[in-house]
């Protein structure tokens, strides 16, 4: 059974259709990267598998309970961390900790030890006692993912979790997140890829309220990420005529300048590993950097949200 | 559900954010100060240089009824004002600061989170009121004569309900509004429309205004009473309780 699925979901706010017939599935133990540019329903989808806000139709159900039907039940289910977490600021990371243990119904000795747990996972035991309405952006948000996995969640949503944090909080973050790989489903929405790269599974890329692609990372690059190559070299004028060269060959996509370099897209990765850089010795360059450069998620990105938004 | 936790958290907030102790030292202010200024208000205006001849002699000399009077205005205005301040921004706050989104994401119903805070509330003006009274009482019984306790009460009782009126429909105007101003106004809007409606003779005596008067008459010896105006505020706090959560259930946070 998955631990989230949806189909045909529908969320129209008047004539805008935040969502439109979005579907998703996602297998149990995953780290989902939910993947989309701002406003593309990323953010309506995760309220709606929390309980937050209602669909226009469609179903959804997450650890096998209707989101529609059993809020109660789904709460158990559920960890939810919202892009910028809010906290009674008055308390402290232990009593608001020991506040949500209550409400999972958590003896005293079992909500002593999570919290300890808790707070040391996130690095904030030396803080236990300080008031929350002190603490920076990043020790917030560490505080939230420790407050959404209090009762040891079956499926756990993030939304945007690092993307407001400096690199430092950034990693911190997503350390965090990669160390749940295995103890829980996570569902991650964001829009900054090098997140996802590093900690996600499977990728669902969304757009204008509809799943676009939804696939393993891996299988995800192979299928839509278009081979190229990086040539850089001190003589740019040299290098701009070998390029004019480059774009008459049939196997050769594009050429196109990227800072000091050049990015040769190609149909035929063969014919180009066999020829390129002879080419470039040939006409007599001077090359400070050849490289087979590898897909990026960004290029799948900007490759099918470009295309969507086209239409 | 978990309603005993959330009330206590309630409760923990109302002190730690002063809100408890911001209502008790206003009660308490009022309560003293009423005995006080029906006492010296004849004595205060003799120092006034000017004064018509003939006008000090002509107001009669201070008494318990002066005190009691003095007391339920206090309370009719500024309790009423307090109830309303205290309790517009409860739920809107919440929701504009996200920790309504956070915690209802929990098991916590949306009654429970509303209802746990109303109880919360009740429990402060309570004790406010409570304040306010014995201060009252004690400087009545210095400045003019002790209070028969039992009518004293039943006042304190009925001008609770006032209260918890006001504090119901300030709650819904909360829960309604999606941003603090927009509560306010509602609040606001509640206040001016049942104090306009009461302040009309006749249709006045069943709204919750008459039980001021009722609490007065009764603590002076009269044997009038408001039982149309008592059932129909229950009414209201039960209608705008209801109304809170059914709005609050199908409001997406």
């Amino acid at each position: 059974m998955s631990s989230v699925h949806v189909d045909n979901l529908k969320k129209y706010y008047g004539a805008v259709h935040a969502l439109d017939g979005l579907q998703l599935e996602v297998a149990p133990g995953t780290i989902f990267g939910f993947l989309g540019p701002n406003g593309a329903g990323k953010t309506t989808t995760l309220r709606i598998l929390t309980g937050l806000a209602r669909p226009t139709s469609g179903t959804a159900q997450v650890a096998g309970v209707d989101v529609l039907k059993d809020g109660n039940q789904l709460s158990r289910h559920i960890g939810h961390l919202p892009e910028e977490p809010a906290f009674y600021t008055w308390m402290t990371p232990r009593e608001f900790l020991d506040y949500l243990g209550r409400l999972y119904g958590l003896s005293s000795k079992a909500r002593l030890s999570r919290t300890r747990e808790l707070l040391a996972l996130v690095h904030l035991e030396e803080v236990s006692k300080r008031r929350i309405a002190g603490f920076s952006r990043g020790m917030r948000q560490r505080l939230g993912v420790a407050a959404a996995l209090i009762h040891h969640p079956e499926v756990l949503f993030l939304d945007e979790p690092a993307s407001a944090l400096d690199p430092a909080g950034r990693k911190e973050v997503l350390d965090l997140i990669e160390n749940l790989r295995g103890q829980c489903t996570v569902v991650m929405s964001t829009h900054i890829l090098a997140d996802v790269e590093r900690v996600c599974d499977v990728v669902g890329i969304i757009a204008k309220g509809r799943m676009l692609v939804q696939s393993r990372r891996e299988q995800l690059l192979e299928q839509y990420a278009i081979p190229a190559f990086e040539v850089e070299g001190d003589d740019q004028a040299a290098l701009s005529l070998w390029a004019q060269e480059l774009r008459r060959l049939p196997w050769v996509i594009s050429v196109v300048p990227r800072n000091d370099a050049f990015r040769i897209t190609v149909r035929d990765v063969q014919s180009a590993k066999r020829t390129l850089l002879a080419m470039a010795v040939n006409s007599g360059l001077t090359l400070n950097r050849y490289e087979e450069v590898r897909p990026s998620l960004e290029d799948v990105f900007l490759q099918l949200v470009g295309a969507e938004e086209e239409l | 559900m978990n309603f005993i936790t959330v009330f206590r958290k309630e409760m923990q907030e109302q002190w730690r954010t002063y809100r408890f102790l911001i209502v008790a030292a206003v009660f308490a202010a009022f309560g003293l100060a009423s005995p006080l200024l029906a006492k010296f208000t004849p004595e205060m205006l003799k120092v006034i240089p000017g004064l018509p001849p003939g006008l000090l002699e002509a107001i009669p000399a201070p008494t318990v009824a002066d005190a009691i009077s003095q007391y339920v205005k206090n309370m009719s205005q500024f309790g009423i004002l307090l109830a309303l301040l205290v309790t517009m921004g409860v739920v809107v706050q919440e929701k504009e600061r996200g920790t309504a989104a956070f915690f209802l994401t929990r098991p916590v119903s949306r009654e429970t989170f509303l209802l746990a805070k109303y109880a919360a509330l009740i429990v402060t003006f309570i004790c406010g009121l409570g304040l306010a009274a014995v201060g009252c009482w004690y400087y009545t019984l210095v400045l003019f004569e002790p209070l028969a306790w039992g009518p004293f009460l039943v006042l304190n009782g009925l001008m609770l309900v006032v209260f918890l009126v006001y504090m119901a429909l300030a709650l819904l105007a909360s829960t309604i509004a999606r941003s603090n101003g927009v509560a306010v106004g509602l609040a606001f809007v509640a206040l001016i429309l049942i104090g306009g409606i009461g302040s009309i003779p006749t249709i006045g005596d069943y709204f919750p205004g008459r039980l001021f008067s009722w609490g007065t008459t009764n603590m002076l010896g009269g044997t009038d009473t408001a039982w149309p105006a008592f059932g129909i505020s229950l009414g209201i706090i039960a209608i705008a309780l209801l109304a809170a959560c059914i709005v609050f259930r199908h409001q997406e946070i």
